[in-house]
């Protein structure tokens, strides 16, 4: 193993050498006239995305609007990510969650004070994250950070009250279905801007279905792409660690 | 002196990047044991999300969020209300805004959704795991390679 350790040292030592020998072409820290600081892309973004969507928050004009279909297959990656746990480690039969915890499966005595902590917290949680999702147009946030939060709290249930009780709350089957439903919003919203004759994700047009113009539209479906984003990570997260925590046997878990 | 400026000052957060990097490289090849490989990706990946974030500094600027003066609160609304043609007045008054005083949000798009897409991707990566662990009751990667079955060449 010794000279296989060696050679990795090597191969590593000359890596990161040339990495730091191109360092010296590329820009300074905190260069604003930088290629990829001082470019027409980045400059439009932060100049334009004010008149063309009314949003405040430009990482959010940019990841939903105008990036839309990078963020809207980033879901579907993050959506056949937890399809293929469930494929890798699942039963592939659908599980029925235990009404009662069978008692040699991870039954073990359950701390009343962080269950009743986390009853405590789950709401302020969830809230909070429906907040995030919500708020993305004006602060930092959005479908992911808040999809993100949402699971936590689901993860947060499962660790304290055990998985089959989490389970109760969002069944494999409901996470799977919640899943799918995030990118269809995605894809629909897509689709629609399509049957109203623009391109796929050309929110402009949608101001027929949502009513105002056509700023208010881009808007408007930012925040509908947003929760059919946070939809997806919300229950993909759960699903991961559903999984991985109870190898795939869907009960028992930590 | 300028040398030193020139190479590592000004320059710090590559450095940073690559030797981030280069430690989650060779915990990759080097690592015997399966957890602690990914471990190691994890360390590259954060090294790559770093990189891209610091491209986007801009001195001295603020983070990629416009104030209330710049973008009044539903601007798109008084517009309406004017049967149609747009409200030109509430266009003029709204501040010019000047890109270097306002990090670059690009970088900062493309990594939220890496940062979630690699949370995803890990745990593909563990659910492996898993199953190797399940099927050889190991995740060291000599104890693996010593029970699979060679072929009829080995």
């Amino acid at each position: 193993m010794k000279p296989m350790k060696l050679a990795a040292l090597l191969t590593v030592i000359a890596t990161g050498g040339l990495l730091l020998y191109a360092t010296s072409d590329l820009p300074d820290w905190g260069d604003p006239l930088s290629p990829a600081n001082a470019g027409d892309l980045s400059t439009h973004y932060i100049q334009d995305s004010r008149d063309d969507t009314e949003v405040p928050n430009l990482v959010t004009a940019v990841l939903a609007d105008y990036r839309g279909y990078d963020t809207m297959f980033e879901t579907v990656v993050i959506f056949v990510a937890g399809l293929g746990i469930l494929s890798i480690l699942g039963q592939g039969k659908r599980v029925e969650p235990l009404a009662e915890p069978v008692a040699s499966e991870g039954n073990r005595e359950r701390d009343m004070i962080t269950i009743t902590t986390c009853r405590l917290v789950v709401p302020i949680i969830q809230i909070f994250a429906l907040y995030v999702i919500a708020h993305g147009h004006y602060s930092p946030g959005g479908g992911f950070q808040g999809g993100v939060m949402l699971g936590a709290s689901f993860i947060l249930i499962a660790l304290t009250s055990g998985l089959p009780d989490a389970l109760k709350r969002m069944s494999q089957e409901r996470a799977i279905f919640l899943a799918g439903l995030g990118v269809l919003i995605y894809a629909g919203t897509g689709l629609l801007c399509m049957a109203l004759g623009r391109n796929f994700l050309d929110y402009e047009i949608l101001h027929k279905v949502l009513g105002g113009t056509g700023v208010k539209a881009r808007y408007d479906s930012m925040l509908i792409v947003e929760i059919g984003v946070a939809f997806t990570v919300m229950a993909i997260m759960f699903i991961i660690y559903a999984v991985l925590s109870s190898k795939g046997r869907m009960r028992g878990g930590l | 002196m300028d040398f030193f400026y020139q190479t590592f000052i000004a320059k710090f957060n590559y450095w940073i990047y690559v030797i981030l990097m280069m430690i989650g490289l060779f915990a990759m090849i080097a690592k015997n044991n399966l957890i602690k490989k990914l471990v190691g990706m994890c360390i590259f990946q954060t090294a790559i999300i770093l990189f891209y974030v610091s491209i986007g500094v801009k001195q001295d600027a603020r983070i990629p969020i416009l104030t209330k003066d710049e973008v009044p609160h539903g601007g798109h609304y008084t517009t309406e209300h004017h049967d149609g043609h747009k409200d030109h007045k509430a266009d003029q008054e709204r501040p010019y805004i000047d890109a270097k005083t306002i990090t670059n949000p690009i970088p900062h798009v493309l990594m939220l959704t890496a940062i979630v897409v690699g949370v995803s991707t890990l745990g593909v990566a563990l659910a492996i795991a898993q199953k190797v662990h399940l099927h050889y009751g190991s995740l060291e990667e000599d104890e693996i390679l010593a029970k699979i079955p060679l072929g009829n060449d080995g």
